[in-house]
């Protein structure tokens, strides 16, 4: 058979697959949906029944969490053929109206959260140490805040606790301020292709508007867009983590009042199993004085996702069986944690929800690394 | 060009067609008739097969009848055909290396598939080789006697059963083995697939053969260190690692590990770990040869310089008096001929697949630790009791029992894409095992395919089937422990059936990985050591993939066994006979011939630079003194056994002073000229 252009077949690689089933036997939605995204890559490979495929409601139950990505034997990305067929229907415009409402934020206001632009920066009212970048100016790091982080009342604090804690460690750092925009990683997984690369061009050229050595990004959802999916990025792209862990090692950041708490470091998909940085966060945590650390036995590749990615904070799932945070929180509560440690405001706010579910709030909160340095120091 | 020369060129063009191979693209007639209107061109003709006899046959006929003095095949390779079109010419008495090969095959027919295209390449090809042809030189084939003596590395089945093979047909072997007893991998093995022989039972008269043969120097706990020299004419370095044991007065009796303070407390590498030994030890009860060593990091007096208060056990209980502290290393040196390489594989590293759960949990094993856990042999005497306390006692027996399938093989996510060959039937082998001792217990086989390919290989698995193992299509993607609780064992496989598209939580209480083979951790220092090539796969590369396949591209070295890539017994010890005949004829003959298109050096061009030395790969150029009038200069010196012709110190010389014969600048300029790049 020949190979044609454009189809599923070529663009996914189909015919690499071995039906071995490790996608599916690892993919943590299968306990509570009906996905089987093996099936997909095996019926797929049919030009002529993309279309019934791209109706079951179950493709939109991918967290794009990457763990059938980092199980198979052959290189192959299988929940990536979701997204291709996400995006048979968003560009039909028949997609979930929620998710719908979202993407049209995303191109009016830059954010996916239906928020002005102009009050993107609000989290800084009263903080010190804030630049705005000008054109052509000059700084080590420019900090990319993230949508989420900007606008959410619950996750704003933590931008303010990265800004003191880069100051305190003398980072020449500065912001994009009003102007900032959604990293597009959300358009994409909701099937919006053509959003993802209209962001893809426009950030771009937002971030070449500035003498910046280094882009440093809060969120692993946009950490992995720059670093990844973008086309024509140079600049070097870091999470957070990345940057504490070094400021850190390199004697830059002191961290002095104790933090009596025991945590467990649940990996953000998009941090951990997609772009493998396992340590650094670890190696945060076990500089902060007082903090003593536990390990999930399903951590770092084998973490489970807490279901906040691949557009699901727009889509709901028809499942009514117990979300994976919750297991993740039930996990936690095992090992006799006091902490859930994250460093991803998606998955912040899904643990939130799934500790509340639980009935945990006495016993365990969740916090950001960002927090948790925030009071060491 | 023609003017020039000290003869009268009559060349003969033979153009093949390879059945259609090159035929079906090139327009052979045309390129025939063109060949005959070249300069010095006498005869010119076409032949299906040139290679076969009729071929031949025609080539030998025009040099006598027509007196030919230099001949031009244009068929395939010179890889493949070079040697057979050499004997042509030397049959017919014409010296071989007037042949010149133009490839139209692979470098022609097979890549361009536009007629014109190709044909008008093939005819400049032939051109170009006219060009050179009229230049070549006659060369002399040289020959070196064989030392009559083989190095084996390795004491595993393969390098086992080469020293017999080659000691039995009357030559000297050193057979040298890293570890203190011979036997390998497959001392280790438990029973064998399809036949259910035990391993020990047909491996163990073979260890005790190669100790006693008369022909065979065994160095156990020995390493080669250094080699040099050629095919024919190596000398080897082997570093004989102390034992703190002298091996003349060890009677075997055991008494000393009975009595080590660390009986019991050192994990047994033979065990896969997963048994105990002392620091003094044998590894398992039939190692030969039957000496005890002493593991210099364990043991007490040699790490910590104090035994106990009353100084070492060992010392102290052995009769003989056989323990020496002061014992150092003894290197050996030996002279050989040839060289057997068969220093085997590492099993597939768990580290590298942590959703398995291997590591933290014990009731989830590989191939191997599992082959010891059922071994009579083993920690257990062979009784598949798993949670034994560190005295070797309570414990439990399983009742649900999964085999995983291509754990580290078929899998690009750990970097081994190959087939590892044996893990399909060594997994149906234990279950059998299982079912076998275990008659109540439910045993599942987890796979993404059953590749049964050998002889008795699908009876084999049917009968496995039918004794109630059942086999579930799908390759688990993650093993976890059930719950924390004390007691509890299960283990949770997520898996789909992908027969019936179920995503699965199968429990079991034991687990066997069925992990696959790769190249030896220390494969590099073989590989510094010979100059081997390694394929994509990191096993070692043979010379021709069908044609050669124990040989390497060192002459006179030779492979045997999963060293060269994954197999089960039976193909290795194939192998191994292979290896040890290609021994044998070098040995046998008495005299090996070398490369005569080897580099020589003009020594009044030579500066001297050294270059050539460094870009060597077969180490055959070195710098000596030449007195010039008085002045001692360093010029370069090729000795002509090492050499390969492979031209490396020609392309890094600056002043054109060595020359690889038959390619010599002035016989490739010409060829070169005719292709349209002028130099």
């Amino acid at each position: 058979m020949s190979i044609e252009e454009g189809t599923f077949v070529q663009k996914y690689d189909l015919l690499g697959c071995i039906q071995c089933g490790r996608c599916t036997g690892g993919c943590p939605v299968t306990v509570r949906t009906p996905l089987n995204v093996r099936r997909f890559v095996y019926d797929t490979v049919d030009d002529d029944v993309l279309e019934e495929l791209s109706e079951k409601p179950e493709i939109w139950d991918c967290t794009t969490c990457n763990t059938c990505a980092i199980r198979c034997p052959k290189g192959l990305e299988p929940f990536e053929v979701l997204l291709g067929l996400r995006a048979m229907r968003a560009e039909e415009g028949n997609i979930e109206p929620t998710a719908i409402t979202a993407l049209e934020s995303m191109f009016n206001n830059g954010n996916p959260w239906g928020k002005p632009a102009a009050k993107r920066m609000d989290w800084a009212e009263g903080l010190d140490g804030v630049r705005i970048l000008e054109e052509g100016e000059k700084a080590d790091v420019l900090l990319h805040i993230c949508c989420t982080a900007a606008y959410d009342p619950k996750i704003q604090p933590f931008v303010g606790k990265l800004i003191t804690i880069l100051n305190a460690a003398g980072v020449d750092f500065g912001l994009i301020g009003e102007e900032e925009k959604h990293c597009g990683s959300e358009a994409r997984r909701l099937g919006e292709e053509g959003l993802f690369e209209y962001f893809d061009e426009e950030n771009t050229e937002l971030f070449g508007r500035y003498d910046v050595q280094r882009l440093v990004t809060l969120s692993p959802h946009c950490f992995n867009s720059f670093k990844n999916e973008y086309t024509n990025l140079s600049i070097p792209v870091l999470h957070y983590t990345q940057l504490i862990a070094e400021l850190i090692e390199d004697g830059k950041l002191e961290l002095s009042k104790e933090v009596a708490t025991k945590v467990v470091f649940h990996d953000p998909c998009y941090l951990g199993k997609k772009n493998l940085v396992f340590d650094e966060p670890r190696y945060i945590l076990s500089k902060i004085p007082g903090v003593e650390t536990t390990e999930f036995f399903r951590s770092k590749e084998r973490s489970l996702c807490c279901e906040g990615g691949g557009g699901k904070m727009w889509v709901e799932s028809e499942s009514k069986a117990p979300r994976l945070a919750e297991t993740r929180v039930a996990d936690a509560h095992d090992l006799g944690a006091q902490t859930i440690a994250v460093a991803c405001p998606f998955c912040w706010l899904t643990i939130e929800d799934a500790i509340k579910a639980k009935g945990y709030e006495e016993e365990m909160q969740v916090k950001d690394i960002l927090e948790l340095l925030g009071e060491a120091l | 060009m023609e003017e020039n020369l000290n003869y009268k060129p009559k060349i003969g063009v033979y153009v093949c067609h390879c059945g259609i191979n090159i035929g079906s693209v090139v327009d052979v007639p045309a390129v025939v008739e063109f060949a005959s209107k070249l300069p010095g061109v006498a005869v010119s003709r076409e032949y299906t097969y040139m290679c076969s006899d009729p071929g031949q046959n025609l080539i030998k006929e025009d040099i006598k009848n027509e007196n030919l003095n230099r001949v031009i095949v244009a068929s395939c390779s010179p890889r493949m055909h070079e040697p057979t079109f050499r004997k042509t010419l030397k049959e017919a008495g014409l010296n071989p290396y007037f042949l010149e090969m133009a490839n139209i095959r692979e470098q022609v027919s097979w890549v361009h598939p536009d007629r014109d295209e190709a044909t008008a390449k093939a005819s400049k090809l032939i051109e170009a080789a006219v060009a050179k042809a009229l230049l070549l030189e006659a060369l002399e084939e040289k020959e070196v006697d064989v030392i009559p003596s083989c190095l084996v590395i390795g004491a595993g089945i393969a390098g086992i059963q080469a020293s017999l093979d080659i000691a039995d047909a009357g030559f000297k072997v050193y057979l040298v083995e890293k570890t203190p007893s011979v036997g390998g991998h497959m001392a280790q093995l438990d029973k064998t697939f399809p036949t259910l022989d035990c391993s020990a039972c047909i491996l163990t008269p073979k260890m005790v053969d190669v100790a006693n043969h008369p022909n065979i120097e065994l160095m156990t706990y020995s390493q080669l260190e250094e080699i040099s020299g050629y095919v024919g004419n190596f000398k080897a370095k082997i570093r004989k690692k102390a034992r703190y044991v002298d091996f003349h007065k060890c009677t075997g009796c055991g008494v000393c590990a009975e009595n080590c303070r660390l009986a019991g407390r050192v994990p047994n590498e033979f065990d896969e770990l997963i048994g105990m030994r002392g620091a003094i030890y044998l590894p398992f009860p039939q190692a030969v040869p039957a000496k005890y060593t002493i593991d210099p990091k364990r043991c007490l007096q040699l790490s910590k310089g104090k035994c106990g208060k009353e100084g070492p056990a060992c010392v102290a209980v052995c009769g003989p008096g056989a323990v020496n502290f002061e014992q150092e290393d003894e290197m050996v040196e030996i002279e050989i001929g040839t060289v057997i390489v068969a220093s085997g594989y590492d099993v597939f590293p768990m580290e590298k697949k942590p959703e398995y759960g291997w590591k933290e949990n014990e009731n989830v094993l590989t191939g191997l630790e599992f082959e010891r856990l059922v071994s009579a042999s083993g920690p257990t005497g062979g009784k598949p009791i798993l949670g034994r306390d560190k005295k070797g006692e309570g414990g439990y027996e399983p009742k649900k029992v999964a085999f995983i399938h291509c754990v580290g093989s078929r899998d690009k996510s750990v970097g081994n894409e190959y087939c590892s060959r044996v893990c399909c039937m060594y997994l149906a082998k234990q279950a059998h095992l299982i079912r076998d001792k275990l008659p109540d217990a439910e045993i599942n086989v987890f796979y993404m395919d059953v590749r049964a390919f050998g002889k008795g290989f699908e009876e084999f698995y049917d009968r496995v089937r039918r004794e109630g193992v059942r086999y579930v299509r799908g390759n688990p993607s993650e093993i976890y422990k059930k719950s924390g609780e004390e007691g509890d064992h299960t283990m949770v496989i997520k898996v789909e059936d992908t027969l019936t598209s179920t995503p699965l939580e199968y429990e079991a209480d034991l687990v066997v990985l069925g992990v696959g083979l790769e190249p030896r951790k220390d494969i590099r220092e073989i590989i510094d050591l010979f100059k081997l090539s390694q394929s994509t796969d990191g096993f070692f590369l043979e010379a021709h993939p069908k044609l050669r396949p124990v040989d390497t591209a060192s002459d006179g070295v030779f492979l045997a066994g999963c060293c060269q890539g994954p197999k089960d017994i039976p193909d290795t010890v194939a192998q191994a006979k292979g290896a040890a005949s290609s021994a044998l004829i070098l040995m046998a003959y008495g005299k090996v011939k070398v490369e005569a298109q080897v580099s020589v050096v003009s020594p009044d061009e030579c500066r001297g630079c050294g270059f050539c030395v460094e870009v060597c790969p077969f180490g055959a150029i070195e710098l000596v003194d030449e007195n010039r009038m008085g002045n001692i200069v360093k010029v370069a010196f090729v000795n002509e056994a090492l050499c390969k012709g492979c031209g490396s110190c020609a392309a890094a010389c600056l002043s054109g002073a060595i020359q690889p014969r038959s390619f010599k600048d002035e016989q490739i300029l010409p060829q070169i000229a005719v292709l349209g790049v002028r130099p």
